[in-house]
């Protein structure tokens, strides 16, 4: 059993730098976990005391039942993979996984036998004579997974490893992953600033930002059910639209947005926002959630006027930009809908998929 | 269809016109670009190094009037008088017990250096350059005045413990002893320096994924540190023992190869022979008689830095 359990920590840095602000969070055996924000937010941090790379300046980590404040990093039976790799330049890619068995005086064929093992799982055995530098990026990540795998460690921890991948490889390692996690289900926290990363390996997501957890909770929760504004722009690509509107009441809750045009609120969220009545809101709305219009018209789907700004064919989908008031929005339309510049394009704004943000304090209602 | 088109009319170019446009592709060529950039260097060198190099040789097989070629006499005459050989000896002890206690001192001196903060380790730094930074003729004669019999601080200080005075630089094993003190005192910074430099370039994450697979301090300095440095120590090494095997002023400051010539060597033997004794090819051999030696040694280590510097580079 080796659960994390990460208690009222605090991580304050030379200069009276406060990079973690007394952070709360309990990670499951086996669970897969990512912690996810813009840099500087405090998640590197975090994953560096827990493998006790950085000292605490305040709170509690646990490993598996056991405080770990003070254990150094060798006894907290932890692997890591850093973003750089890491990896030993003067050891071959064998000697780079087996390092850390042999300091841990694991017999010889118990290193060879788990060694290989790890080898065929990750599909690097041809390269294990190979020194680092005549691998390739992808290559290099997979010796720096290896060499985690073959401790088998109580917890796996991951800092921001794929961001030094291009695209079509960072994918493919995102699949190898959780590929890894399926077949050796470990303990899993990993770091990233890349919300799909975070979307498509994670258990739970934790979002982070200037050293608070903004929301944690499974990926979809958080993209159909933000706790707060910030959480509502992070997740999500392209970004949520944020538009500024003024809740009035004229037989029925109504948004009048910056441009004079008029929504109503579904009636089913009625009562929700009944508070916000004759107040200032940001209305928050996914780029798929207003798309090209139907023939019907559901209820609380209202139409919009689309000024279109620029066109972004993407194949499977096409984004239209344009802007209500100054504030800049995105619809994601069909490929087959005509679009083009200057045109005028009608909009169904779905608003049973609305979130309303309290500006004062950034939280959704 | 255009390379036929072509010869035809490279084939009724004149043969001067021809040439000429070969000339002109020649100084085209970037090869002959850098060689011409790299010529007054080439020539700077050659004169400078090379010929002084090629005279002492040529120098070193003449007769002591330098009026007949001896070949290699001079060489073999050296190596069966008992002096020589024990200048062979006292160079040796000399050269590779300083170079190993410079390179161990200034490994714990780089060590302790790199664990101080920043701002502290300027001043630190500064202050343990000051030997080496000091012209060595005159630091040397400081420490001569402690080794002076007369006025030897050090003995005044083993007096008041009650112990017996110690003719520092009158007796063979004390002597040498001594010279191999002050070269170290004087070459430890250097080394210092250069692994400080070598430390700081080592990347803090390799150390961090070495803790976390379970190295103590003592393993990441051997599996670490060491192996990422070994480039600077082979290169740190070689080139303070060529300096070290040259070293003259120590020797003539401290006791001027005696007691007995029991602390020259090769260069201030060298010296003695061909300046002060007027044997200039004996004193040209001498000098040039660990030149093979040194060459053969360098060449092993700087095969093994470039091909460690190509395996490592990442």
């Amino acid at each position: 059993m080796a659960e994390v359990s990460i208690r009222k920590v605090v991580k304050v840095f030379e200069g009276n730098v406060q990079a973690v602000k007394g952070i709360d969070l309990e990670i499951a055996d086996k669970e897969f976990v990512v912690l996810v924000g813009p840099s500087g937010c405090g998640k590197s941090t975090t994953l560096r005391m827990v493998a006790g790379l950085e000292e605490i300046s305040s709170g509690e980590i646990w490993i598996g039942g056991d405080l770990v404040n003070d254990v150094p990093p060798r006894d907290r039976d932890i692997a890591m993979v850093f973003q750089n790799y890491a990896l030993y330049p003067h050891m071959t890619v064998f000697e780079n996984m087996a390092f850390g068995l042999k300091l841990r005086k694991f017999p010889k064929d118990e290193i060879r036998r788990r060694v290989d093992d790890a080898a065929r799982m990750l599909d690097i055995s041809a390269l294990l004579g190979r020194k680092p530098k005549a691998l390739s990026g992808g290559q290099r990540q997979r010796v720096a997974m290896g060499r985690a795998i073959v401790r088998n460690p109580k917890v796996f921890l991951f800092d921001e490893p794929l961001s030094n991948l291009d695209a079509k490889l960072r994918v493919a390692m995102r699949t190898e992953i959780k590929k890894v996690h399926q077949t050796i289900p470990t303990t899993t926290v990993y770091v990233t600033h890349d919300q799909v990363e975070a979307m498509t390996l994670a258990d739970r997501v934790v979002v982070m930002n200037a050293g608070i957890i903004e929301q944690v909770g499974p990926p979809q929760e958080l993209y159909h059910s933000p706790a707060t504004r910030f959480v509502a722009g992070f997740i999500g690509s392209p970004a949520m639209n944020f538009l500024l509107v003024e809740m009035f009441d004229d037989g029925g809750l109504k948004m009048r947005l910056a441009n004079g045009a008029v929504l109503p609120v579904p009636a089913s969220r009625f009562e929700r926002y009944a508070a916000c009545k004759g107040r200032q809101m940001t209305l928050g709305l996914r780029p798929e959630h207003l798309t090209e219009t139907q023939d019907v018209m559901h209820p609380g789907v209202a139409r919009v006027d689309a000024p279109v700004d620029v066109v972004e064919p993407m194949g499977m989908e096409t984004l239209i930009h344009f802007f209500i008031g100054s504030q800049p929005v995105c619809a994601r339309v069909d490929p087959a809908t005509p679009a083009h510049p200057g045109q005028n394009l009608p909009l169904a704004a779905d608003l049973n998929q609305m979130h309303l943000i309290d500006d004062e304090t950034g939280r959704v209602v | 269809m255009v390379d036929g088109t072509r010869e035809l009319a490279m084939a009724a170019e004149p043969p001067r016109a021809a040439a000429c446009r070969r000339w002109r592709r020649l100084l085209h060529r970037r090869s002959t670009v850098a060689l011409l950039m790299c010529l007054p260097m080439i020539l700077l060198i050659g004169g400078l190094v090379l010929y002084p190099a090629l005279y002492a040789l040529y120098l070193s097989m003449l007769n002591r009037r330098m009026t007949a070629f001896v070949g290699l006499g001079n060489f073999l005459f050296l190596l069966h008088r008992l002096t020589f050989q024990q200048v062979i000896f006292q160079s040796s002890l000399f050269a590779i017990s300083a170079v190993l206690l410079k390179a161990f001192f200034g490994f714990i001196l780089a060590h302790l250096m790199h664990n101080i903060p920043n701002r502290h380790q300027r001043i630190w730094r500064g202050l343990l350059l000051v030997p080496w930074v000091i012209p060595l003729a005159l630091s040397t004669l400081g420490w001569w005045w402690l080794f002076d019999p007369s006025y030897s601080a050090f003995n005044y200080v083993l007096k008041d413990l009650g112990f017996t005075p110690v003719p520092w630089l009158g007796v063979a094993w004390p002597a040498r002893l001594c010279m191999i003190a002050v070269n170290v005192w004087f070459g430890t910074s250097f080394f210092m320096i250069m692994y400080l430099a070598a430390l700081k370039s080592v990347p803090e994450q390799l150390y961090e994924a070495a803790a976390i697979d379970g190295a103590g301090a003592i393993q990441k300095m051997l599996y670490i540190t060491l192996p990422m440095i070994r480039n600077i120590i082979s290169v740190t090494v070689l080139y303070s023992l060529i300096v070290t095997f040259a070293n003259f002023d120590i020797v003539r400051i401290l006791t001027n190869g005696g007691p007995e010539d029991s602390t020259h060597v090769f260069a201030t033997y060298a010296f003695q022979v061909g300046i002060q004794s007027g044997d200039v090819p004996l004193g040209a051999s001498v000098s040039l008689f660990m030149f093979p030696l040194l060459a053969v040694f360098a060449y092993f280590v700087l095969r093994n830095v470039t091909r460690r510097g190509k395996e490592m580079a990442v």
